[in-house]
Protein backbone atom coordinates (compact mmCIF):
# COMPACT_ATOMS: atom_id res chain seq x y z
CA UNK A 1 0.00 0.00 0.00
CA UNK A 2 1.35 3.47 -0.60
CA UNK A 3 1.66 6.56 1.87
CA UNK A 4 0.19 9.25 -0.16
CA UNK A 5 2.82 11.74 -0.93
CA UNK A 6 3.78 14.54 2.06
CA UNK A 7 3.07 17.26 -0.23
CA UNK A 8 -0.34 16.34 -0.84
CA UNK A 9 -0.97 15.95 2.51
CA UNK A 10 0.71 18.93 3.39
CA UNK A 11 -1.42 20.96 0.62
CA UNK A 12 -4.20 20.08 2.08
CA UNK A 13 -3.04 21.22 5.53
CA UNK A 14 -2.10 24.70 3.78
CA UNK A 15 -5.70 24.91 1.93
CA UNK A 16 -7.92 24.05 4.89
CA UNK A 17 -5.61 26.75 6.86
CA UNK A 18 -6.19 29.11 4.05
CA UNK A 19 -9.97 28.57 4.48
CA UNK A 20 -9.62 28.75 8.25
CA UNK A 21 -7.93 32.45 7.88
CA UNK A 22 -9.99 33.67 5.14
CA UNK A 23 -12.97 32.52 7.35
CA UNK A 24 -11.56 34.74 10.90
CA UNK A 25 -10.81 37.71 8.83
CA UNK A 26 -14.13 38.47 6.64
CA UNK A 27 -16.81 36.99 9.21
CA UNK A 28 -18.20 39.38 12.03
CA UNK A 29 -20.30 36.62 13.70
CA UNK A 30 -18.18 35.55 16.87
CA UNK A 31 -18.96 32.07 16.87
CA UNK A 32 -17.94 31.61 13.38
CA UNK A 33 -14.99 32.77 14.22
CA UNK A 34 -14.45 30.07 16.61
CA UNK A 35 -15.67 27.85 14.31
CA UNK A 36 -12.54 29.29 11.82
CA UNK A 37 -10.25 28.77 14.97
CA UNK A 38 -11.32 25.08 14.84
CA UNK A 39 -10.40 24.73 11.56
CA UNK A 40 -6.95 26.17 11.54
CA UNK A 41 -6.10 24.09 14.74
CA UNK A 42 -7.23 20.84 12.79
CA UNK A 43 -5.00 21.58 9.37
CA UNK A 44 -2.33 22.70 11.98
CA UNK A 45 -2.62 19.06 13.48
CA UNK A 46 -3.02 17.58 10.32
CA UNK A 47 0.10 19.07 8.56
CA UNK A 48 1.76 17.52 12.32
CA UNK A 49 0.46 14.07 11.47
CA UNK A 50 1.53 14.38 7.88
CA UNK A 51 5.02 14.81 9.15
CA UNK A 52 4.94 12.20 11.65
CA UNK A 53 4.15 9.74 8.82
CA UNK A 54 7.21 10.09 6.65
CA UNK A 55 9.11 10.16 8.94
CA UNK A 56 7.84 7.14 10.97
CA UNK A 57 8.00 8.65 14.45
CA UNK A 58 5.31 9.14 16.93
CA UNK A 59 5.83 12.46 17.99
CA UNK A 60 3.67 13.97 15.82
CA UNK A 61 0.81 11.88 16.94
CA UNK A 62 1.89 12.89 20.38
CA UNK A 63 1.06 16.50 19.07
CA UNK A 64 -1.76 16.55 17.55
CA UNK A 65 -2.94 15.22 20.99
CA UNK A 66 -1.75 18.15 23.00
CA UNK A 67 -3.60 20.13 20.11
CA UNK A 68 -6.31 18.61 20.85
CA UNK A 69 -6.27 18.98 24.51
CA UNK A 70 -6.11 22.57 23.56
CA UNK A 71 -8.44 22.84 21.76
CA UNK A 72 -10.74 21.49 23.85
CA UNK A 73 -9.90 23.89 26.54
CA UNK A 74 -10.04 27.01 23.90
CA UNK A 75 -13.51 25.81 22.87
CA UNK A 76 -14.65 25.73 26.35
CA UNK A 77 -13.42 28.94 27.21
CA UNK A 78 -14.35 30.60 24.17
CA UNK A 79 -17.72 29.46 24.50
CA UNK A 80 -18.26 30.94 28.04
CA UNK A 81 -16.83 33.95 26.69
CA UNK A 82 -18.95 34.64 24.04
CA UNK A 83 -22.15 33.45 26.18
CA UNK A 84 -20.96 36.43 28.48
CA UNK A 85 -20.60 38.88 25.32
CA UNK A 86 -23.99 37.51 24.90
CA UNK A 87 -25.48 38.97 27.77
CA UNK A 88 -23.99 41.66 28.25
CA UNK A 89 -24.27 43.26 24.90
CA UNK A 90 -27.43 41.00 23.51
CA UNK A 91 -25.42 40.65 20.27
CA UNK A 92 -22.66 38.36 18.35
CA UNK A 93 -21.12 40.56 16.32
CA UNK A 94 -17.55 41.04 17.06
CA UNK A 95 -17.42 44.70 16.29
CA UNK A 96 -19.85 45.52 19.71
CA UNK A 97 -17.18 43.67 21.59
CA UNK A 98 -14.24 45.82 20.33
CA UNK A 99 -15.02 47.90 23.92
CA UNK A 100 -14.26 46.82 26.87
CA UNK A 101 -17.07 48.49 28.62
CA UNK A 102 -20.05 49.92 26.97
CA UNK B 1 -5.05 4.47 -0.32
CA UNK B 2 -4.52 6.90 -2.96
CA UNK B 3 -8.09 6.58 -4.17
CA UNK B 4 -9.55 7.35 -0.80
CA UNK B 5 -7.24 10.20 0.54
CA UNK B 6 -7.94 12.14 -2.79
CA UNK B 7 -11.67 11.45 -1.97
CA UNK B 8 -11.64 12.19 1.43
CA UNK B 9 -9.25 15.28 0.73
CA UNK B 10 -12.21 16.74 -1.98
CA UNK B 11 -14.90 16.10 0.79
CA UNK B 12 -13.02 18.20 3.31
CA UNK B 13 -11.67 21.15 1.36
CA UNK B 14 -15.70 21.71 -0.17
CA UNK B 15 -16.91 21.10 3.13
CA UNK B 16 -14.49 24.28 4.50
CA UNK B 17 -15.73 25.99 1.78
CA UNK B 18 -19.32 25.52 2.46
CA UNK B 19 -17.92 26.14 6.01
CA UNK B 20 -16.84 29.39 5.08
CA UNK B 21 -19.81 30.43 2.85
CA UNK B 22 -22.69 29.50 4.36
CA UNK B 23 -25.07 32.50 6.56
CA UNK B 24 -27.15 29.75 8.71
CA UNK B 25 -24.82 28.92 11.17
CA UNK B 26 -26.54 25.09 12.34
CA UNK B 27 -25.76 24.58 8.70
CA UNK B 28 -22.28 25.59 8.70
CA UNK B 29 -21.75 23.20 11.99
CA UNK B 30 -22.93 20.29 10.33
CA UNK B 31 -20.80 20.82 7.29
CA UNK B 32 -18.03 21.22 9.80
CA UNK B 33 -18.95 17.95 11.24
CA UNK B 34 -18.63 16.67 7.76
CA UNK B 35 -14.99 18.31 7.12
CA UNK B 36 -13.75 16.71 10.59
CA UNK B 37 -14.94 13.31 9.47
CA UNK B 38 -13.14 13.52 6.22
CA UNK B 39 -9.80 14.69 7.91
CA UNK B 40 -10.76 11.47 10.25
CA UNK B 41 -10.31 9.82 6.69
CA UNK B 42 -7.14 11.36 5.68
CA UNK B 43 -5.22 10.23 9.16
CA UNK B 44 -6.50 6.78 8.45
CA UNK B 45 -4.78 6.98 5.50
CA UNK B 46 -1.52 8.33 6.96
CA UNK B 47 -1.36 5.48 9.25
CA UNK B 48 -2.63 6.99 12.34
CA UNK B 49 -5.90 5.02 12.89
CA UNK B 50 -6.02 5.68 16.83
CA UNK B 51 -5.86 9.43 16.17
CA UNK B 52 -8.53 9.00 13.43
CA UNK B 53 -10.72 7.42 16.31
CA UNK B 54 -9.69 10.55 18.59
CA UNK B 55 -10.89 13.22 15.84
CA UNK B 56 -13.80 11.31 15.24
CA UNK B 57 -14.98 11.67 19.47
CA UNK B 58 -13.10 14.80 20.43
CA UNK B 59 -13.58 16.89 17.79
CA UNK B 60 -16.67 15.82 15.57
CA UNK B 61 -18.10 14.32 19.33
CA UNK B 62 -17.72 16.90 22.24
CA UNK B 63 -16.42 19.93 20.81
CA UNK B 64 -19.15 20.47 18.08
CA UNK B 65 -22.34 19.32 20.20
CA UNK B 66 -20.38 22.10 22.85
CA UNK B 67 -21.09 24.65 19.89
CA UNK B 68 -24.75 23.37 19.10
CA UNK B 69 -26.14 23.79 22.66
CA UNK B 70 -24.19 27.26 22.54
CA UNK B 71 -26.03 27.86 19.57
CA UNK B 72 -29.55 26.68 20.98
CA UNK B 73 -29.04 28.12 23.96
CA UNK B 74 -28.28 31.60 22.19
CA UNK B 75 -31.45 30.98 19.97
CA UNK B 76 -29.38 31.57 16.86
CA UNK B 77 -30.61 30.20 13.39
CA UNK B 78 -32.95 31.08 10.73
CA UNK B 79 -33.45 35.05 12.03
CA UNK B 80 -29.75 35.68 11.90
CA UNK B 81 -28.79 33.87 8.74
CA UNK B 82 -30.27 37.65 7.04
CA UNK B 83 -27.79 39.57 9.42
CA UNK B 84 -24.77 37.26 8.07
CA UNK B 85 -26.21 38.28 4.64
CA UNK B 86 -25.58 41.73 4.84
CA UNK B 87 -22.16 41.71 6.80
CA UNK B 88 -20.81 39.30 3.76
CA UNK B 89 -20.66 41.79 1.16
CA UNK B 90 -18.03 41.19 -1.82
CA UNK B 91 -16.50 44.25 -0.59
CA UNK B 92 -15.62 42.91 2.72
CA UNK B 93 -14.29 39.21 1.74
CA UNK B 94 -12.59 40.05 -1.56
CA UNK B 95 -9.70 42.04 -0.66
CA UNK B 96 -8.63 39.31 2.58
CA UNK B 97 -9.39 36.32 0.25
CA UNK B 98 -6.82 37.65 -2.71
CA UNK B 99 -4.42 38.30 0.07
CA UNK B 100 -4.59 34.39 1.48
CA UNK B 101 -4.49 33.08 -1.73
CA UNK B 102 -1.06 34.77 -1.79
CA UNK B 103 0.40 33.66 1.22
CA UNK B 104 -1.58 30.05 0.05
CA UNK B 105 0.68 30.15 -3.44
CA UNK B 106 3.58 31.15 -1.76
CA UNK B 107 2.82 27.85 0.82
CA UNK B 108 2.34 25.60 -2.29
CA UNK B 109 5.74 27.18 -4.00
CA UNK B 110 7.59 26.19 -0.99
CA UNK B 111 6.16 23.06 -0.48
CA UNK B 112 6.73 21.67 -4.20
CA UNK B 113 10.29 23.47 -4.58
CA UNK B 114 11.91 21.25 -1.55
CA UNK B 115 13.42 18.11 -2.40
CA UNK B 116 12.86 15.11 -0.55
CA UNK B 117 12.60 11.19 -1.01
CA UNK B 118 9.44 10.03 -1.09
CA UNK B 119 9.01 6.70 0.70
CA UNK B 120 7.09 3.96 -0.41
CA UNK B 121 5.61 1.81 1.74
CA UNK B 122 2.74 2.97 4.39
CA UNK B 123 4.44 2.06 7.89
CA UNK B 124 1.62 2.35 11.02
CA UNK B 125 2.94 4.19 13.62
CA UNK B 126 1.43 1.81 16.24
CA UNK B 127 -0.47 3.13 19.24
CA UNK B 128 1.77 1.72 21.61
CA UNK B 129 4.79 3.72 20.21
CA UNK B 130 3.15 7.00 20.61
CA UNK B 131 1.56 6.02 24.56
CA UNK B 132 5.34 5.20 25.05
CA UNK B 133 6.73 8.60 23.44
CA UNK B 134 3.51 10.30 25.55
CA UNK B 135 4.41 8.83 29.05
CA UNK B 136 8.15 8.53 28.24
CA UNK B 137 9.71 11.47 27.08
CA UNK B 138 6.61 13.98 27.12
CA UNK B 139 5.62 13.06 30.83
CA UNK B 140 5.61 16.57 31.56
CA UNK B 141 3.64 18.26 28.50
CA UNK B 142 0.89 15.37 29.25
CA UNK B 143 1.41 16.97 33.02
CA UNK B 144 1.13 20.58 31.59
CA UNK B 145 -1.79 19.62 29.26
CA UNK B 146 -3.97 18.18 32.28
CA UNK B 147 -3.11 21.37 34.25
CA UNK B 148 -4.26 23.05 31.03
CA UNK B 149 -7.98 21.33 31.37
CA UNK B 150 -7.95 21.85 34.95
CA UNK B 151 -7.68 25.70 34.15
CA UNK B 152 -10.29 25.47 31.27
CA UNK B 153 -12.92 24.21 33.27
CA UNK B 154 -12.53 26.61 36.15
CA UNK B 155 -12.74 29.02 34.17
CA UNK B 156 -15.51 28.31 32.13
CA UNK B 157 -16.74 27.45 35.02
CA UNK B 158 -16.45 31.08 36.69
CA UNK B 159 -17.18 32.52 33.12
CA UNK B 160 -20.41 31.37 32.44
CA UNK B 161 -22.22 32.03 35.84
CA UNK B 162 -24.50 34.12 36.08
CA UNK B 163 -24.16 36.79 38.50
CA UNK B 164 -27.33 37.85 40.01
CA UNK B 165 -27.88 41.46 40.73
CA UNK B 166 -28.90 41.94 44.15
CA UNK B 167 -30.05 45.57 44.22
CA UNK B 168 -32.97 47.30 45.36
CA UNK B 169 -35.90 46.80 42.94
CA UNK B 170 -36.28 51.12 43.33
CA UNK B 171 -32.78 51.22 42.33
CA UNK B 172 -32.71 49.25 39.73
CA UNK B 173 -31.53 50.52 35.80
CA UNK B 174 -34.35 50.40 33.88
CA UNK B 175 -32.01 50.40 30.52
CA UNK B 176 -31.13 46.96 30.65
Amino acid sequence: MNLPPMETGLLLAGILFMLGLLSVLIRRNILFMLMSVEIMLNAAGLAFIVAGARWEQPDGQVMFMFILAMAAAEVSVGLALILQIYHQLKTIDSDAASKMRQ
Amino acid sequence: MNIAFNIAAIVAIICTIMVVTRYNIMHALLYLVTSFMAVAVIFFTYGAPFIAALELIVYAGAIMVLMVFVIMMLNLGGESAGEEKKWLRPRVWVFPALLSLVLLAELIWLIYSGTYVSNKEIKIVNTKEVAMSLYGPYMLAVELSAMLLMAGIVGAYHLGRQRKKIIHRFLERSDR
